[in-house]
């Protein structure tokens, strides 16, 4: 499996996916810059948390107009694999290929801690090393996390099985809409969510349950996992 | 082709009703605690000053909306307006 980071001017979560990628999935990925208006040949393509463009205007307005977002939406189209994280996510959404937006925090501060997240859908690669309704640990760490879809899209959403996760009971930080912690596209091959399951993939982060979803995410076999 | 002329565009954007606006109902809550009275709503909203060469004002107004449109509202939650002048 041949992965794919996308850099934006202020992607502060790129090296942490390197770092979980290269650990996981044995080798480093390939990387890519916003302006860039091809890709290296990919089955994975990583959008990373960060601050992409100051925020400026909308949490990943800005990098969701950028040159390369035309190759992600072939490559979505395509069928191939990708996952947003946090500001990812953010420009998952804005680029379209995600239903519905991530809008401030409902307690208007930037959240850092660690929340319980539900596996909502494990019947995708991505949560298919997870068990149907486990809940597992996960950092979150951002200001604009709060999701929103309207009362059609939303109907639509959870009717398609896209939620992949939600904030467990008592965990919400956000104000997140049916605690909606991440979804799918409708094909189920594009994943945004805002929690960081690359910082929790080793002992030394202080717990592993965020690994499952690389190894996943790359067609690990049970023989190849740790 | 008809001369370019110069406009200048006022560009409101806010959220849509039914869409939890946080930072409106801190800043009501701030007013209310300075002894403002009998405020009942507040929406935070974004204002852009665009100006730009179109060839009318008509075709000034629509430049401006598709840009809207394609990035300066996020129309899943927001309305804009458009006024040109």
């Amino acid at each position: 499996m041949k992965t794919t980071i996308i850099q934006f001017p202020g992607s502060n979560r790129d090296r942490d996916m390197i770092a979980a990628i290269t650990k996981i999935g044995g080798h480093a990925p390939f990387m890519a810059w916003h302006t860039d208006t091809s890709l290296p040949d990919s089955d994975l393509l990583i959008i990373p948390g960060g601050f992409s463009h100051g925020d400026y205007l909308r949490a990943g307005a800005i990098a969701a107009r950028a040159p390369v977002m035309d190759a992600v939406r072939k490559a979505a189209k395509k069928g191939i694999r990708i996952l947003g994280v946090c500001n990812g996510f953010q420009t998952l959404t804005e680029s379209g290929l995600l239903p519905g937006a991530l809008m401030r925090n409902a307690g208007l501060t930037f959240v850092c801690k660690e929340v319980r997240l539900e596996i909502t859908n494990a019947d995708n690669p991505f949560t298919s090393k997870y068990a149907q309704g486990e809940i597992i640990r996960c950092p979150v760490a951002h200001h604009d996390g709060n999701y929103f879809a309207d009362a059609k899209t939303l109907k639509r959403v959870e009717g398609n099985g896209q939620v992949a996760f939600r904030y467990a009971e008592g965990t919400n930080p956000n104000g997140s809409i049916n605690d909606i912690a991440g979804i799918f596209n409708e094909a189920g091959n594009v994943l945004g969510m805002m929690p960081h399951p690359e910082n929790l993939i080793e002992p030394a982060h202080g717990g592993t349950d965020g690994r499952r979803l690389f190894e996943g995410a790359l067609n690990m076999l049970e023989s190849e996992m740790a | 082709m008809a001369s370019q002329q110069e406009f200048s565009a006022t560009v409101m954007v806010r959220l849509k009703n039914g869409v939890l606006d946080p930072q409106g109902k801190a800043i009501e809550g701030a007013l209310d605690s300075l002894g403002f009275e009998g405020v009942k709503q507040v929406q935070q909203g974004k204002t852009f000053h665009v100006a730009l060469e179109a060839s009318s004002k008509k075709n000034a107004q629509e430049i401006v909306e598709a840009m809207c449109e394609k990035l300066l509202a996020n129309t899943v939650i927001e309305d804009y307006t458009v006024e040109v002048g």
